[in-house]
């Protein structure tokens, strides 16, 4: 439950080596576009991230050439409290259930998203990594502006 | 320009377009915008859906085109129809999901009355108390109005609002061949909408978006914190091998300029136009080999590489459609403001193709066009960067100047280097053209 709260702080401090470190080697950071969406693979996604996309986009935020950050976003979750869903001991598997929201703002501008995320945690050497992030956007059928950081 | 009047004013029209520059005023008055709506687009022929949206009787796909609410619905007799979605009683939209299947009749929500699926008025409850009046002379007891002119075209479809203007082969002519060569890499030669739709909101004219498609300048300094990033991690980090598909879709955004200068543009009149006429972003992809299999096998192989080997970049059907024929996947501009427009990106099934084609488009998608995608986000940034500074004082016009030649002036259809200016040249041309009252372009 801890990891969920700080996993989401990471991001909104912008620490994002800190943040990359946490997911396993074959991590998925996935936001379906469709509602109950069985696989990132059948429709397109929002987001569907191996850990070399995720790599681009941080090594991209940090660029003096990302000219869409040089008036920099921010952004802030509020989570709700994990729910455990699945709680496999044997596997050292775990899924948690935490309802957000989000907060995006640049300068004049900030929008609100909504959802719920899912997070697939596996215990590997003593550490907690993330194996799967899976973020469920409440309006993911609206027209989006451009969604700069991590939800 | 001082002075307002662009309606009454076709010459106040005339001066905005130069043949080597535009002025500002068509990106940012909400006058010329609501002028565009009541000309250019219903005059010309916009992108509806595709046909294959609404596959069976009773299916329905909603948009709004220059304004009006618009159903697209498949009769029991099969035929696609294009309706005006407003109830012929009070004005209710009869439909107001986007899309899904209304059964044998489309009832309207307030009072009742209902339409069978070619638009007829079938039942009006308590008839009775209309037996006196003369409300049966009138158009609001003729059903559905149904938009006449419609053209469907390998399952595209297209309609324009406006009783006048151009035919609709007049109007694309040969640039149809971009929708053909994305049909024909079916080996069935039929398309499906597939994968679901990325709308991506923008705050800028929607000419800025048409325009970009082909401007074969702006990748290399746009995008080089993207698809430069992306580019170089690979050569730092992966191995020797085929790069995933993911960097073959990013890398090509960098090329140099001559790449992009020597795949050329060919224009066609109305301000049609694709980049790519000799190679693209697209060529270079690894094959897929049951795919050609099955391709030489319905066309021949001659037939089969002469479709595959067009590679064309994007292909923009003024003022409406861009498309990418070499990955089967379309974007729709749908304008809402002068400073405001959704953009809509869907992707599409080849129908008899292996599923891996659809995975690559869908890929394509989400890197390049999702709200989500780093290159989406340069892009919309330069729009939306001009949209702010096109009010600086001082100079009001946008230069068009690079590569022009007074020769097309007397036609532009042809082929330029890749990095020409022309195709937007085209399109501002095309834009005047449709601008004016029928009588003042005559």
């Amino acid at each position: 439950m801890r990891f969920v709260y700080r996993e989401a702080r990471l991001i909104d401090e912008k620490r994002l080596d800190e943040w990359y470190e946490l997911f396993a080697e074959d991590a998925l950071y996935w936001m379906p576009l469709v509602r109950g969406q069985p696989d990132p693979h059948s429709h397109t996604s929002l987001f569907c991230e191996d850990k070399f996309l995720l790599k681009v986009r941080i090594e991209r935020l940090k660029n003096p050439l990302s000219h869409s950050q040089q008036q920099p976003s921010f952004c802030q979750h509020v989570l709700q409290r994990p729910e455990t869903v699945r709680s496999d001991d044997e596997a050292q598997e775990y899924e948690l259930r935490t309802p957000f929201v989000y907060l995006e703002s640049r300068l004049d501008e900030q929008f609100t998203l909504g959802g719920v995320a899912h997070h697939t945690l596996r215990r590997e050497d003593g550490q907690i990594r993330i194996a799967v992030k899976r973020i469920e956007l409440l309006n993911r059928d609206a027209a989006l502006p451009s969604i700069q950081l991590f939800l | 320009m001082n002075g307002k009047h662009y309606a009454s004013d076709p010459q106040s029209l005339r001066a905005l377009v130069r043949p080597d520059a535009v002025h500002r005023d068509l990106y940012i008055s909400e006058e010329l915008y609501g002028l565009e709506l009541e000309r250019l687009w219903r005059n010309t022929w916009i992108y509806m859906g595709h046909d294959s949206q609404v596959p069976k009787p009773g299916d329905f796909y909603t948009a709004e085109i220059a304004g009006s609410p618009l159903v697209m619905l498949r009769g029991r007799d099969g035929e696609v129809r294009v309706f005006l979605n407003r109830c012929a009683h009070k004005g209710t939209r009869v439909v107001s999901a986007v899309e899904g299947n209304c059964g044998s009749t489309l009832r309207c929500p307030y009072h009742g009355w209902t339409y069978r699926l070619d638009g007829s008025l079938r039942t009006v409850p308590l008839k009775g108390g209309y037996r006196e009046t003369n409300i049966s002379d009138s158009a609001h007891w003729q059903g559905l109005a149904q938009v006449p002119n419609v053209e469907i075209y390998r399952g595209f479809v297209f309609v324009r609002l406006s009783n006048e203007g151009p035919d609709f082969r007049e109007y694309f002519g040969d640039s149809l061949s971009s929708i053909d060569n994305m049909a024909d890499r079916s080996p069935e030669g039929r398309l499906e909408i597939a994968g679901g739709v990325l709308r991506y909101d923008h705050d800028c004219n929607w000419k800025m978006f048409v325009e970009n498609l082909n401007d074969a300048m702006h990748p290399m300094v746009a995008h080089q914190s993207s698809a430069g990033i992306a580019k170089r991690l690979w050569e730092e980090e992966g191995d020797d091998g085929t790069p995933p598909m993911v960097v073959q879709q990013f890398a090509p955004f960098v090329n140099d300029y001559d790449f992009f200068d020597g795949m050329g543009v060919r224009i066609y009149e109305n301000g049609h136009s694709y980049t790519g006429v000799k190679f693209s972003i697209h060529s270079k992809y690894s094959a897929v080999a049951e795919y050609e299999r099955q391709m030489f096998e319905t066309y021949g192989e001659d037939r089969a590489r002469a479709i595959l080997g067009e590679n064309r970049h994007n292909t923009v059907y003024f003022p409406s459609l861009t498309i990418k024929g070499a990955i089967q996947a379309i974007r729709v501009a749908r304008p809402l403001a002068a400073n405001r427009t959704v953009l809509e990106s869907w992707t599409f099934r080849l129908a008899g193709a292996p599923e891996e084609l659809l995975k690559r488009t869908m890929t394509y998608s989400r890197l390049i066009n999702a709200p989500t995608s780093v290159v989406g986000h340069d892009d919309l940034h330069c729009y939306s960067e001009i949209q702010k500074g096109l009010h600086a004082e001082g100079n009001e016009w946008v230069s068009l100047h690079r590569n022009y030649d007074t020769a097309e002036n007397e036609g532009i259809a042809g082929v330029y280097n890749g990095t020409s200016e022309v195709s937007m040249r085209g399109q501002m041309r095309a834009w005047l053209k449709y601008m004016l009252p029928p009588k003042a372009a005559a």
